[in-house]
């Protein structure tokens, strides 16, 4: 048993892919976290489709990807921002718009501009091909992040908590939300080698949900996601490597099953353990015809 | 010299007014708020209840008019402003316990960069027990009932020791026992010489706690005492439907 855990960190490969796989494993949930209470957990996916332009320009332009993948997912992100503080448009068909219209434009620049990007493993991942690098970036980029989040946690809180309440107070509003942009696509532009644009919004989503269902504050969301991510991110390498399947997806497929199991089986919320053990299975067949999603 | 000092810590609206799209939400409002004041705000729906106390916050942003308190801009000043938003603005799934919720009171006070110690503790400690909330105190928030929800809210007012305090429709889903706190407390801190202001659609019998009322429909249509307000030609005027005043009608509650 322990051969195989063992056996397979003899090769680089996959010793950087699970160094890479735990980084974005901690990362992702501990921003994740502030898009899942703000009701925002589709502007992570909306924000990866963005990054597509700016890496195909950075790549004709010769410069570091990290540049014209920031600048372009931000853009994004304000187009978004703008488009509804400007009109009637409610943020989800201004979403809807404006990533898929990057992302067509991201396709088109890298023909034209002919550039030598795989797209193929932009979209889903490539964890296997990770560089000492990447590996450095990543842990740059998660380290930033993550002082950050710890240095203005108590602002951080009262901003996701009671916007108007934050802003009453005198906190600059404006200012907490652009640097909520810019975390969120660092985070994906870390992310992106691991488990692809199409994917990240699985990691940023799943482990933070999964403790969502399991505590009671914000703090132990983020730290307990972390742990969820992270296993989920070692446990895909290896099924991955194991059963010769795309890293991304089995890290994503084991991120949504721990889910499943907390969403079942969370003691204080689980659909079938919850207090109040009257008729589970009734419960769990009205919940199948109500598991709707009734807010955005 | 007393009238020095109420001119001092004055809260003075000059000439509020906002725009939504298009629409005309208020139009030029005019008031001013001496300390030591219990001032409510009555209207209809629509009425632009919470819009004008966001609007004073610069919270949304007016047309034009003035807000100053002790003679320098309000918003310069926030820091001296307790705001308890309307319930619907709060996402009560939030996973929060109601000792951080008190606790973000302290946030401007304690500044960047530090975190919360014994003093701050202290304060929210202090204003959890004075809303009876203190043994609830790790409980996530969305566990608790409206009644007490509105109490912990009332408690991060307090903890934030402001001079000035805002309620937007504060009685709104909250029991008999926490509405007679809040008047309790409302009381008290008129008595400190701080000034509230309370929005509500509905007064019933607590318009007699008020030291004035302001009837607004878009425009401040009166002012002036409770007794003064509540006439039936000024009810008119902002419901547009004629109306028995709640001080002469037989029943005693007043609903609009």
């Amino acid at each position: 048993m322990l051969n195989l855990l063992i056996e397979p960190l003899n090769y680089e490969f996959m010793r950087n892919a699970i160094a890479i796989g735990i980084l974005t494993g901690i990362l992702c949930p501990v921003v994740g976290s502030y898009l899942i209470v703000q009701r925002m957990a589709l502007l992570g996916d909306v924000i990866a489709h963005c990054v597509l332009p700016g890496l195909s320009i950075s790549f004709f332009l010769g410069v570091d990807i990290l540049i014209g993948a920031f600048a372009s997912g931000i853009t994004g992100a304000l187009i978004i921002a703008w488009i509804r503080s400007q009109s009637r448009v409610k943020v989800d068909a201004a979403m809807a718009l404006t990533f898929s219209s990057f992302f067509a434009l991201g396709v088109v620049l890298i023909t034209v501009l002919r550039n030598k990007i795989d797209l193929d493993s932009f979209l889903f991942g490539d964890i296997l091909g990770v560089t000492t690098t990447d590996i450095y970036r990543t842990l740059i980029i998660a380290l930033l992040i993550l002082c950050a989040i710890r240095i203005f946690y108590k602002e951080l809180l009262f901003y996701t908590f009671d916007q108007m309440g934050a802003k009453a107070l005198g906190l600059p509003v404006d200012t907490i939300y652009f640097g909520f942009m810019a975390v969120i696509t660092l985070t994906i532009i870390a992310s992106m080698q691991a488990v692809g644009v199409i994917l990240v919004i699985s990691l940023l989503v799943g482990p933070a949900l999964t403790a969502y269902l399991l505590v009671k504050e914000l703090h132990h969301m983020m730290l307990l996601g972390a742990v969820i991510g992270a296993i989920a991110s070692i446990i895909g390498v290896y099924i991955s490597y194991y059963n010769n399947l795309p890293s991304g997806p089995a890290i994503v497929l084991v991120s949504s099953t721990l889910f499943l199991v907390a969403f079942l089986f969370s003691p204080t919320q689980g659909v079938l353990t919850r207090p109040n053990p009257n008729g589970s299975i009734e419960r769990v067949l009205r919940h199948l015809g109500l598991a709707r999603p009734t807010k955005m | 010299m007393r009238i020095i000092f109420i001119q001092v810590f004055m809260l003075e609206v000059q000439q509020l007014a906002v725009n939504y799209r298009g629409v005309c939400g208020l139009d030029r409002i005019s008031f001013r708020i001496e300390p030591g004041q219990l001032v409510g705000i009555v209207g209809p729906n629509g009425a632009g209840k919470s819009t004008m106390l966001k609007a004073m916050l610069g919270l949304i942003p007016a047309v034009g008019g003035k807000v100053s308190y002790c003679t320098c801009p309000l918003h310069q000043q926030l820091e001296r402003v307790a705001y308890v938003p309307q319930r619907s603005q709060i996402d009560w799934d939030y996973p929060i316990t109601v000792w951080n919720v008190v606790m973000m009171a302290r946030t401007r006070q304690l500044g960047w960069f530090r975190r919360p110690g014994r003093a701050a503790q202290e304060i929210v400690k202090a204003a959890l027990e004075r809303v009876e909330m203190l043994p609830l105190k790790g409980r996530r928030i969305g566990e608790l009932s409206g009644g007490q929800q509105q109490r912990v809210f009332l408690a991060r007012a307090l903890a934030q020791q402001a001079d000035l305090f805002l309620f937007d429709e504060p009685f709104t889903g909250v029991d008999k026992k926490t509405e007679a706190m809040m008047l309790e407390v409302f009381a008290e801190l008129r008595s400190h010489g701080k000034i509230l202001l309370v929005s509500s659609h509905d007064w019933g019998q607590m318009l007699n706690q008020l030291d004035r009322l302001l009837l607004l429909n878009q425009r401040l249509i009166a002012d002036g005492s409770p007794q003064f307000v509540m006439t039936p030609e000024h009810l008119h005027q902002a419901y547009g439907v004629p109306m028995q005043a709640p001080f002469h009608a037989e029943e005693p509650t007043f609903f609009c």
